[in-house]
């Protein structure tokens, strides 16, 4: 297994400032906007993402958390049953503008129940998704990202492998490929 | 990524204690579904379930029922006293009939204890225990230590007892078993009469004086007297019963404790307990009924989840 160093911590923080501009510049301040972070690891972005757009002076945002596990379409086609996350969504979504935030989007597939699942909680207005990173050419189905964080170009056997630190001091994106490639 | 370790819910005794925490974990899950604006998920749109009653139910069979249509399953339901089986056709028979209209899993309530172990190794389905006689009730163990879990935070040393008809219950037995395996202490109380000689081999306390057991328990799960399977007089009046096992506000208050007082239902007001303390903020009686049909999608998700597909 070779780990690769993708993004340093202060490449993830470059990107992380423009994806929040970016949110700002299309939202506004956020009144009709609720930021849906995917779990398991789709939160992670969503929290520092909330912190940037806070600290330019936007202090209502409402944010969820939403776990896909009951929506996705290969239930009893793995070797594993999945194990659910919590969904914490304390709003109606019916007519709001929401965002997905993910970490990495790859084939798509977990957009897609995200899709299904949120209309739960709600017809919303409109959905746009937002990824840290986007592997490209991995995509089995018909899902393309609103805010990309950096688009990677990556084999189907590799990984790619984003790890927080508690403090932000030492975020890093690695992609990682199995040995014998 | 955990798995239970077995195929069909039979009984709690099967059962580890990572089984029951997996079933707990995804139950808590399930209890969200349940909560939101829209309260389903497409998890078991190709499962098809058979609701086999041949003993009348309308908890859980409701329970089962709503948690099979959350999960967006296929359901059809089946009730002996509408049946064949009056005409004298075998339970593996009636099964297999219906099992030939492609059914996935099936829920069974019998009278007989061991129905549903009998059905697991004569037909290719997952089957799930909704009673089989006194012997157990699995998902009402599950809902009511998981009930309790929620009240009291862990089970591990907690004292509960169970209050009544120990000898015909199927809901005592199957209690008992989870209890212990969660690390609880369990007191069975009741008359001697309605107590089976040999229960403390279970390794449970017995006690025939319900003020001590109350004095000594978290948690009270007051269950029915069980007339219908009675065939011979127990005690000598209901009245006399009520006496001595009802449980009442009066009693309550003069605990220098505050317990939890629990019921699996249906409920004999006046008897085993008084209206009073059923609709008292103590009861987690209703409390008890949600949690069910948490309980209940999160064993057909976890059953239902061994069930790979297979396209070849």
């Amino acid at each position: 297994m070779i780990k690769k160093e993708l993004l340093n911590n202060k490449s993830i923080n470059i990107i992380l400032n423009r994806l929040a501009n970016e949110l700002i510049e299309n939202h506004g301040d956020f009144s009709d906007t609720v930021l849906i972070g995917l779990q398991p690891r789709g939160k992670y972005v969503l929290s520092r993402l909330k912190d940037i757009i806070e600290r330019n002076g936007i202090s209502k945002l409402n944010i969820g958390q939403l776990d896909i596990t009951f929506f996705r379409d290969d239930f009893r086609r793995r070797g594993n049953p999945l194990e659910a996350n919590q969904t914490k969504i304390n709003i109606l979504l019916e007519g709001k503008k929401v965002v997905f935030i993910d970490d990495v989007l790859f084939t798509g597939r977990s957009v897609r129940a995200a899709m299904d699942a949120i209309q739960s909680f709600g017809r919303p207005e409109e959905i746009e998704l937002l990824v840290l990173i986007d592997r490209r050419f991995s995509r089995e189905l018909p899902i393309q990202p609103d805010y990309t964080g950096k688009r990677v170009d990556s084999l189907e056997s590799e990984k790619v492998l984003v790890e927080w630190s508690d403090d932000n001091s030492n975020n890093t994106v690695f992609i990682i490929k199995p040995a014998n490639e | 990524m955990s798995e239970l370790s077995v195929n069909h819910l039979l009984g709690i005794k099967d059962l580890t204690e990572e089984d029951i925490q997996l079933i707990f974990s995804s139950a808590e899950q399930f209890k969200e579904v349940i909560n939101r604006p829209i309260k389903k998920v497409p998890s078991l749109r190709d499962i098809t379930i058979a609701n086999l009653f041949f003993e009348n139910s309308t908890r859980t069979r409701l329970s089962f029922e709503l948690a099979e249509k959350r999960l967006s399953a296929d359901v059809i339901n089946f009730s002996a006293s509408s049946s064949s089986v009056s005409k004298g056709e075998t339970l593996v028979d009636t099964v297999n009939n219906i099992l030939s209209m492609k059914v996935d899993m099936v829920v069974m309530r019998h009278p007989n204890p061991g129905a549903a172990l009998h059905l697991s190794k004569h037909v290719d389905s997952t089957i799930i225990n909704a009673g089989d006689g006194a012997h157990e009730h699995p998902t009402q163990a599950l809902l009511d230590a998981f009930s309790m879990q929620k009240e009291l935070g862990t089970l591990n040393g907690k004292k509960i007892a169970i209050v009544g008809d120990i000898l015909h219950s199927r809901v005592a037995l199957s209690n008992i078993f989870c209890l212990l395996k969660l690390g609880a202490e369990v007191e069975v109380c009741g008359p001697p009469t309605l107590i089976p000689k040999y229960i403390s081999s279970l390794g449970v306390r017995v006690s025939y004086n319900l003020r001590k057991t109350l004095e000594w328990c978290d948690v009270a799960n007051m269950l029915r007297v069980q007339h219908e399977r009675q065939d011979l007089k127990y005690f000598p009046s209901i009245r006399e019963y009520t006496m001595k096992y009802g449980l009442t506000m009066n009693l309550l208050n003069s605990l220098d404790k505050k317990i939890t007082i629990m019921h699996p239902g249906p409920i004999n007001r006046g008897v085993e307990i008084s209206s009073e303390v059923a609709d008292s903020d103590q009861s987690i009686i209703l409390n008890q009924v949600e949690n069910g049909v948490a309980i209940r999608m999160a064993v057909l998700y976890q059953l239902a989840s061994k069930r790979t597909m297979n396209f070849a």
